[in-house]
């Protein structure tokens, strides 16, 4: 046998490890790790250790299928983009057939997984928010509509409820709730983004908000949402996952995000540049101190309930 | 001419194979550890023919 078949590929384009990593998207897949672990652990039902630790690995592993799956579909957009140009289908590391094989198997994987050491509702949670994400969301929604990141939020906002999913079997109004909590969270953070840093969607044939509806929607967007948001993570506060140290941290943090929008809203593209978007910026950091706050406030609530702790 | 250990495709694909094998070897192990938590929870029982046949 010829060993000359094995050098189809060039060299310096060869696809390490790493690089089949990449396609996961790891970062993504870290808040995935963290609202999954919250959702299983604020569960008021108790999982062995090591099923929690398969419960979230084949999350992440389900997430990052996803991720895969979406740099397969989206790899024209990504070969547009500065951002993403580094990516491993456009910088041609990896071929898209690969991708799609690779993200297709670990997708079946990982809820076939999940079902098997939790149980089939977790499981069919986990390729209900695969499908959502690769099929509603990239194929279908996110060239047609501004609203696009309002429905992939809702993909990424599925790893707590699936976690709560995994240990108790059920959906009760507490999961919905944190579902609610990424759901309604993830426009304003995006959105406030959008008015600071320059995006090239646009070049890409993304329809974004800021550019179809303009900047002033966008700033009453931003208000809309984080009113609605406010609402759902103070109600969240009042379900078997909520408690004093919650509703402090909800309380506090959704004023000044509240305060954040209601800035945002007041002020017109004039008083942003003069400022370099020193409130959009603001109000960005605050978003990524708000997400991370609110979960850990509802894992600290779980750790005081197994402790026994009553504030 | 023969495939040989020093073949520089092997030298390029080093951490494809490596990180392959990691996780082959992970897979098991997480496939080991199901079971065994699975088969010594209080919830798991036997088919009582099963168990009656020793099987």
């Amino acid at each position: 046998m010829s060993d000359t078949s094995f050098d189809a590929k060039p060299i310096e384009n060869e696809a390490q490890f790493g690089d089949f990593f990449a396609l996961l998207k790891p970062r993504v897949m870290s808040l995935v790790v963290f609202t999954a672990f919250v959702g299983l652990l604020a569960a008021p039902t108790p999982v062995h250790p090591f099923i929690g630790f398969c419960a979230i690995l084949f999350i992440a592993i389900g997430g990052g299928a996803s991720g895969a799956l979406n740099m397969w579909y989206d790899s024209d957009i990504d070969a547009v983009m500065r951002r993403t140009q580094s990516r491993p289908i456009p910088a041609g590391k990896i071929s898209r057939e690969e991708a799609f094989g690779f993200g297709l198997t670990l997708s079946v994987f990982s809820c076939v997984f999940l079902g098997l050491a939790t149980n089939w509702l977790a499981g069919g949670l986990l390729a209900f928010t695969i499908f959502f994400y690769v099929v509603i969301y990239t194929m279908w929604l996110k060239r047609l509509t501004p609203q696009n990141i309002v429905i992939g939020g809702a993909a990424g906002a599925f790893p707590p409820m699936i976690g709560w999913a995994a240990a108790t079997g059920e959906i009760t109004t507490a999961s919905v709730l944190m579902f609610c909590l990424t759901f309604m969270w993830t426009p304003p953070h995006f959105w406030a983004l959008c008015l600071f840093m320059r995006s090239d969607y646009d070049d890409a044939g993304v329809p974004m908000l800021t550019v179809t509806h303009g900047r002033p929607a966008t700033r009453r967007h931003i208000l809309g949402y984080t009113v609605l948001l406010a609402i759902l993570a103070i109600a969240l506060g009042f379900t078997q996952v909520g408690g004093t140290v919650y509703l402090t941290v909800a309380v506090v943090l959704n004023a000044l995000f509240l305060k954040g929008a209601f800035d945002i809203y007041r002020r017109d593209e004039d008083m942003a540049e003069a400022d370099n978007f020193a409130v959009e910026r603001k109000f960005f950091k605050l978003s990524l101190l708000y997400l991370f706050a609110h979960f850990g406030a509802i894992l600290i609530e779980a750790g005081l309930d197994k402790f026994g702790v009553a504030l | 001419m023969s495939l040989t250990k020093q073949h520089e495709l092997h030298e390029r694909r080093k951490t494809r194979n490596i990180g392959l094998g990691l996780t082959l070897a992970a897979f098991v192990a997480i496939v080991l550890g199901l079971t065994v938590v699975k088969i010594s929870s209080p919830s798991f029982q036997m088919q009582p023919e099963a168990a009656a046949n020793g099987n």
